[in-house]
């Protein structure tokens, strides 16, 4: 089983790597701090897992039901803030309030199970069922590493496309970006289309990956934060950074949990308290993230 | 190209621009000149779709400007530089100036080609794989200019771009603009070095406390006691 073990760890990676990726097109790329990306996730798997616990459709069906939700409610709080000029912190509360206002609503809504949480059924892990994404393992690492490869190659076209250019200048000065004929409203639309698209994609995964699904644990804000983390971490606005820091964070959760069990320190609390000094010290010491010094000294 | 027709602007009471009036020729160069706080800048702005005026127009090509947005105003023709520089802190010289190119251009190629052209014009073609942030103020200054040249506009309002250069640095931004103003660029400049007014502008138009008090061509300017006393100084040399 260790084997298995180490191919969960690998997935989970994965699934941060992407999800920071999607995050990082808001606030890395387009200079738009969103805390509230778990709304997108669980918007995302609920719309999949919903449509497969009650019809039994499979995740192919509930993948475009889940971007579409999903982009509709970014628009909507781009609109409303974007619209009424409302930036920066302000705009991170407003994610933070939908996120809120989701959960809360989705704990009302016993049709998805309410705060009981809705179970998906799990008929077989043996075989690969791609149809409707059931299978050992090795297939969710395989989705999930396709899913990052894409959202690197994504990415990278969008930041050397007029998309990339114009984002970027939107994050460094706004009224700048607005003189040289940049409709600043519409791009970041873009941006918060793009990020909530790709987060939803996400979200189903985890539908199908973990199999339930409770408001108080995927709308959580630590869900959120944990996403931008990896992203921080790594490296904000790059393309390698959300990747890096995915692996650096996961691996040392569980590096930390396995050496203190080694060591036989079971304090409770002890591992967040390691969790926390490293990130701190990283912070400290590169506050531009992991990412741009290495790429300094691999001269990328 | 541009006409403007009494525009005022008050804030909170205090009348920064009082029904000015003035019109800017196809391929002309022309400066606003006065004293700090007369108004100069906020007419910039006016133009430049930052804020409208309260009332008055402003038609360019015959087409009303006031009311629009800056970056449809940009879109339509007009270029700005800002007088407290604002580059793109974290991209090169080159790429703040492609993202002036991309409103013109869709590819990349494009877009790093027409940026190039203008970056040699404007001397900083060596520096164009530096940080914004690193280069120094007479630089920043020319990639402001650089920057709004890479939109292709028509007309180009320059905001106090000669402020803080040295005499050589401001003769060869004069020449930049001679040589873009042959090839049919209209220009409208802000200008408190006088050396750079005189050496550019075709025609003159002075501010004081919100109203444009004179209008001339530079010879006419530097003889007329009204601009004299409240501007240039009774023994002006120029």
């Amino acid at each position: 089983m260790a084997g298995n073990y180490a191919l969960s760890v690998v997935t989970l990676i994965l699934y941060f790597a992407y999800t920071g990726q999607a995050w990082n097109v808001m606030m890395g790329f387009a200079g738009q701090l969103s805390l509230g990306h778990s709304l997108y996730v669980g918007v995302g798997a609920y719309a999949a897992g919903g449509l497969f616990f009650h019809y039994g459709i499979g995740p192919w069906a509930g993948l475009p039901l889940a971007i579409l939700f999903c982009v509709a409610l970014g628009l909507i709080i781009g609109f409303l803030a974007f619209r009424f000029g409302i930036s920066g912190v302000y705009f991170a509360l407003l994610t933070i309030a939908f996120a809120e206002f989701t959960r809360i609503g989705f704990d009302h809504l016993d049709w998805l199970g309410g705060p009981g949480g809705m179970f998906l059924k799990v008929a077989q892990r043996d075989t690969w069922d791609i149809l409707n994404f059931r299978g050992p393992p090795l297939m969710y690492y395989y989705a999930m590493l396709f899913l990052c490869g894409a959202a690197l190659a994504l990415c990278s076209w969008l930041l050397k496309s007029k998309a990339g250019y114009y984002w970027q200048a939107i994050r460094e000065n706004e009224e700048a970006a607005q003189a040289l004929g940049i409709n600043t409203f519409r791009w970041k639309m873009l941006a918060v289309a793009i990020s909530s698209a790709m987060t939803a994609v996400s979200g189903v995964f985890f539908a199908f990956y973990y199999n339930n699904l409770f408001p108080e644990q995927i709308f959580h804000i630590s869900r959120s934060i944990e996403i931008i983390l990896g992203p921080i971490i790594g490296g904000i606005g790059t393309l390698f950074g959300p990747i890096l820091g995915a692996a650096v964070l996961t691996l040392l959760s569980d590096g930390i949990t396995d050496g203190l069990a080694a060591l036989g320190w079971e304090i409770p609390g002890i591992k967040q308290v390691f969790y926390g000094v490293v990130l701190l010290a990283v912070i400290m010491f590169l506050p531009n993230g992991i990412w741009p010094p290495i790429a300094r000294k691999l001269k990328l | 190209m541009l006409t403007v027709n009494g525009i005022s602007k008050s804030f909170r009471g205090l009348k920064a621009v009082s029904n000015a009036s003035f019109e800017i020729p196809e391929g002309s160069i022309n400066a606003l000149i006065g004293p700090n706080g007369a108004g100069k800048t906020t007419i910039f702005n006016m133009i430049a779709g930052v804020f409208p005026p309260d009332s008055g127009s402003i038609l360019f090509q015959g087409k009303p400007v006031h009311g629009l947005r800056p970056d449809q105003v940009c879109t339509a023709g007009i270029g700005r530089t800002f007088q407290i520089v604002k580059p793109f802190a974290g991209l090169t010289v080159l790429e703040n100036v492609m993202v002036g190119a991309f409103l013109r251009e869709t590819s990349t190629a494009g877009a790093r080609r027409a940026a190039l052209e203008i970056l040699e014009r404007l001397q900083l073609a060596a520096k164009r794989d530096l940080p914004a942030s690193s280069l120094t103020l007479p630089d920043r200054k020319r990639l402001e200019v650089a920057r709004a040249l890479a939109t292709r506009p028509k007309l180009l309002l320059l905001d106090e771009v000669m402020a803080g250069l040295r005499p050589t640095e401001c003769d060869q931004m004069v020449e930049v603009f001679r040589g873009l103003n042959r090839e049919g660029l209209t220009i409208l400049l802000i200008e408190h070095v006088m050396r750079a007014v005189m050496a550019l502008a075709q025609h003159i138009g002075v501010l004081h406390h919100g109203e444009v008090i004179a209008r001339g061509t530079p010879q006419e300017i530097v003889r007329n006691p009204a601009v004299l006393e409240s501007y240039l100084g009774e023994e002006a040399e120029v």
